[in-house]
């Protein structure tokens, strides 16, 4: 496939080769560079994030080895206006996702009024029926949200997915800032950019101020629970709890004691108020979910239930996740905003409804197919870049468990230009943009991990599968 | 801090004092070899071995032949030694990514650093020629986490069970490599003064980093007893068990003021100094040098243990 075909928008140069106003002062700076300098600082940016031990582990690789995230150096530029625009839609998108998972854990108002199929929640796994009737500290569900978005035009932004559940990424976002400024101090002297360091500060502050009722009269003490070193994202939940002065706990650091859950420290047991977990719902507490599991907690569900911790994100967020459920977004956030939704969805078929199913198998060379429950960009089909074959053997998955798939419209997503040996080179990216919820509201740090396809034509942009990341800028007015 | 950090970084200090200490015992074994016949040099490779307690690993492998490449790249990189030098390494490395919130960015990038360079430094046998390349690069390395360690880490509970894991690991060490060598030169004692007795203690002063400090406080004379008061009861001697526990003290003592209470491992380490402080050189001669340091190195041992417990390193 050849995707950097004309039909996608290029976020540095319009269709006649202009430089657009975003990029104006990089690309002037850029010019100036002398040709091999980029290249060169290119190695001291791999030689200083392996130093630094930026790595992730990459799932089913033979050796587990620890690999780099590919990090390119030209910058994703977004305006202020663009910004303000985005911000606004993510802002309402977020809210309502909020609203929508206490009411699903609630009186489920939206599937009384007929606007949700209740099918969809009905043997759902990340439907957690412990959470019904339940309401978290603070009322806040998702305390930390990553929201995709992609973008085919000048105005032209849409979700892609909602990551309700544990969103990763931050870390890169944070490091990547960081390797430009000590790598090209004099480009931020000239091109205003609006900060990200202070997300660890946020993100601290945020999730204290959902401290449960039993860390009333002391300042809350925040843990950050990780399933350990071997997992993926174990250097995010390091540098995140270092970043905010919490401590990094794994399951068995921790255990119930008099109603609360603390862990074992060289004093003895402490309590935590809350514990950003950087595990997955099934693994939090072996006494209500899977019983196997030593990552988690026995009895952490009791103790939250009866608010002698906060657990961020709460447990049952997953379900906002669910790509049949993102099908239905646009309704959502009308039906708790009661606004018509600032950020568009991409048009995506259930394969649950027939006459949907029906199209998508006609088409399936054009279309991406994915699990519903599925994410990380496993388990799907992209038509125009699979082989016969692989469609065929596709089509049978589909056919045997329709309701399993949702299919989308294959997207001309924008590029942004990597540098490659040959110079310049167009390359598909997407967007993630972090958002902190609390009480005292809805907090987004301008920009986000923009994640890119590194290979030409590809639209794959996953780091799992050979997709790199950018530094993304938010201009200052 | 948790009780799993605080083993993590225990550990962590552990494995590099570890790995140092074997690199110049390698280093001193080398030195050696390279002075004697062929025969003498197998013995001396041999104590390398005994003194790292692999003998029994070593022999499985390879029976008696103490050829001296074989013995090098067996402790620094075999993979039938689980205890080889790039495995402490790693294991560090390990600890240091596990403990990553409790040190600072430049103690982890050191111990990370050191992790890249040995691995690409021991991924093919080493030979003669690159053996004091390698031996020399754990040195600077040590020296650099050593460094990052002293300029950059809040002195607190954290910094004290680092140094705590450093020096029960290097008066274990030193005790080892003197209990050894005693065995080795033990039909010289009798006749101490002779020029082989001289280089052989010599080389226990230069596995120990001390030659040059035993040389400069004695005008150069080399005495059995001289150079055991020296390793054992010299307070000035940072290799020294005098030193070490002197070190040992002043950590616990300040986890104690930190976490306002005593424990049991304050009660037996408090014993231990005590026995350092009333000992002199010659009555540790008059006990037996090989019991002296059997005792010690089995209280050493109980203090470890007991201070793992104190601290709930483990549930």
């Amino acid at each position: 496939m050849n995707n950097s075909s004309p039909s996608s928008y290029d976020e540095m140069v319009d269709a006649d080769g202009a430089v657009r106003p975003a990029y104006a002062g990089y690309r002037q700076w850029f010019e100036e560079q002398p040709p091999d300098l980029l290249r060169r600082k290119g190695s001291e940016a791999e030689a200083f994030f392996r130093r630094t031990g930026i790595t992730f582990n990459v799932y089913g690789s033979e050796d587990a080895e620890e690999r780099l995230i590919p990090f390119d150096m030209v910058p994703r530029i977004i305006t202020a206006q663009q910004w303000r625009k985005l911000s606004r839609g993510i802002e309402q998108r977020v809210r309502a996702l909020n609203a929508f998972l206490h009411d699903l854990y609630h009186r489920q108002e939206i599937v009384r009024s007929g606007r949700l199929p209740e099918r969809l929640l009905k043997g759902n796994e990340a439907f957690l029926a412990q959470m019904a009737g339940f309401t978290p500290p603070g009322g806040v569900y998702t305390h930390i949200v990553g929201i995709d978005l992609v973008r085919t035009g000048e105005d032209e932004f849409m979700v892609l997915e909602d990551n309700a559940r544990t969103p990763s990424g931050v870390s890169y976002m944070l490091e990547n800032r960081e390797t430009m400024m000590a790598m090209f101090p004099e480009l931020f002297t000239r091109v205003r950019v609006r900060e990200v360091s202070d997300y660890p500060r946020r993100l601290a502050r945020s999730l204290a101020a959902c401290a449960p009722p039993a860390a009333r009269g002391h300042k809350p003490v925040v843990a950050v629970l990780t399933p350990g070193s071997y997992n993926s994202a174990y250097f995010e939940h390091a540098f995140l709890a270092d970043q905010m002065g919490a401590e990094l706990v794994e399951g068995s650091d921790l255990r119930v004691e008099n109603g609360r859950i603390a862990m074992r420290t060289t004093r003895g047991w402490q309590p935590i108020d809350v514990i950003y977990r950087r595990v997955d719902d099934e693994y939090l507490d072996p006494l209500t979910f899977n019983p196997s599991s030593v990552l988690g907690v026995a009895g952490i569900i009791d103790v939250y239930r009866a608010g002698g911790v906060t657990i961020a994100n709460a447990p049952g967020t997953g379900i906002a996740d669910d790509k049949a459920i993102y099908s239905f977004m646009p309704e959502i956030v009308e039906f708790y905003t009661g606004e018509k939704p600032i950020l568009k969805n991409v048009p995506t078929w259930r394969c649950s409804e027939p006459e949907a199913l029906r199209y998508v198998l006609d088409n399936l060379a054009e279309l991406v197919v994915k699990e519903v429950h599925g994410s990380g960009g496993y388990g799907m089909l992209i038509g125009p870049t699979s082989s016969r074959k692989e469609i065929a053997a596709f089509e049978a998955k589909l056919r045997a468990r329709p309701e399993n798939y949702i299919a989308q419209p294959t997207l001309a997503l924008s590029t942004v230009p990597i540098l490659t040996k040959a110079g310049l080179a167009p390359r598909h990216v997407d967007l993630r943009p972090f958002v902190l919820v609390s009480p005292n509201g809805i907090d987004i740090t301008p920009g986000g991990l923009t994640r890119v396809a590194l290979k030409k034509g590809s639209l794959v942009v996953n780091s799992s599968q050979g997709g790199g990341t950018k530094d993304s800028w938010v201009l200052d007015d | 801090m948790l009780g799993r950090s605080a083993n993590g970084i225990f550990w962590l200090f552990r494995y590099l004092e570890r790995a140092e200490n074997t690199a110049r015992l390698i280093e001193a074994g080398f030195r050696m070899a390279l002075t004697r016949d062929t025969r003498d040099a197998r013995d001396e490779w041999r104590s390398v071995i005994v003194t790292l307690g692999l003998q029994g690993a070593y022999e499985a492998k390879f029976g008696l032949d103490y050829a001296g490449p074989q013995v090098f790249n067996f402790v620094l990189r075999d993979k039938d030694n689980p205890g080889n030098v790039l495995a402490m390494i790693e294991q560090a490395r390990h600890n240091a990514r596990m403990v990553r919130t409790g040190i600072t960015r430049e103690v982890w990038e050191t111990v990370n650093e050191s992790w890249m360079k040995l691995k690409e430094l021991l991924a093919r046998p080493v030979t003669d020629a690159r053996l004091g390349l390698v031996i020399d690069t754990i040195r600077r390395q040590s020296t650099e986490v050593r460094g990052a360690m002293e300029g950059t880490m809040l002195r607190n509970d954290i910094y004290n069970f680092a140094r705590m894991g450093t020096f029960i690991e290097r008066a274990d060490n030193t005790a080892r490599i003197l209990d050894v060598k005693y065995y080795v030169l033990l039909p010289s004692l009798s006749y101490v003064g002779s020029s082989l007795d001289n280089v052989q203690w010599e080389n226990v002063l230069r596995s120990l980093a001390g030659e040059r400090a035993y040389r400069w406080l004695n005008a150069g004379r080399m005495e059995a007893r001289g150079i055991a008061e020296f390793l054992i009861l010299d307070g000035r001697f940072p290799r020294s068990l005098a030193f070490c526990y002197a070190k040992l003290q002043s950590n616990l003592a300040h986890l104690a003021r930190e976490y306002g209470a005593h424990t049991p491992a304050h009660d037996i380490l408090g014993a231990a100094v005590a026995r350092l402080q009333d000992a002199t050189i010659e009555a540790i001669f008059e006990q037996g040098l090989h019991q002296f340091i059997g005792e010690f190195i089995a209280t050493n041992g109980r203090l470890g243990a007991q201070i793992q417990r104190d601290y709930r390193f483990t549930e």
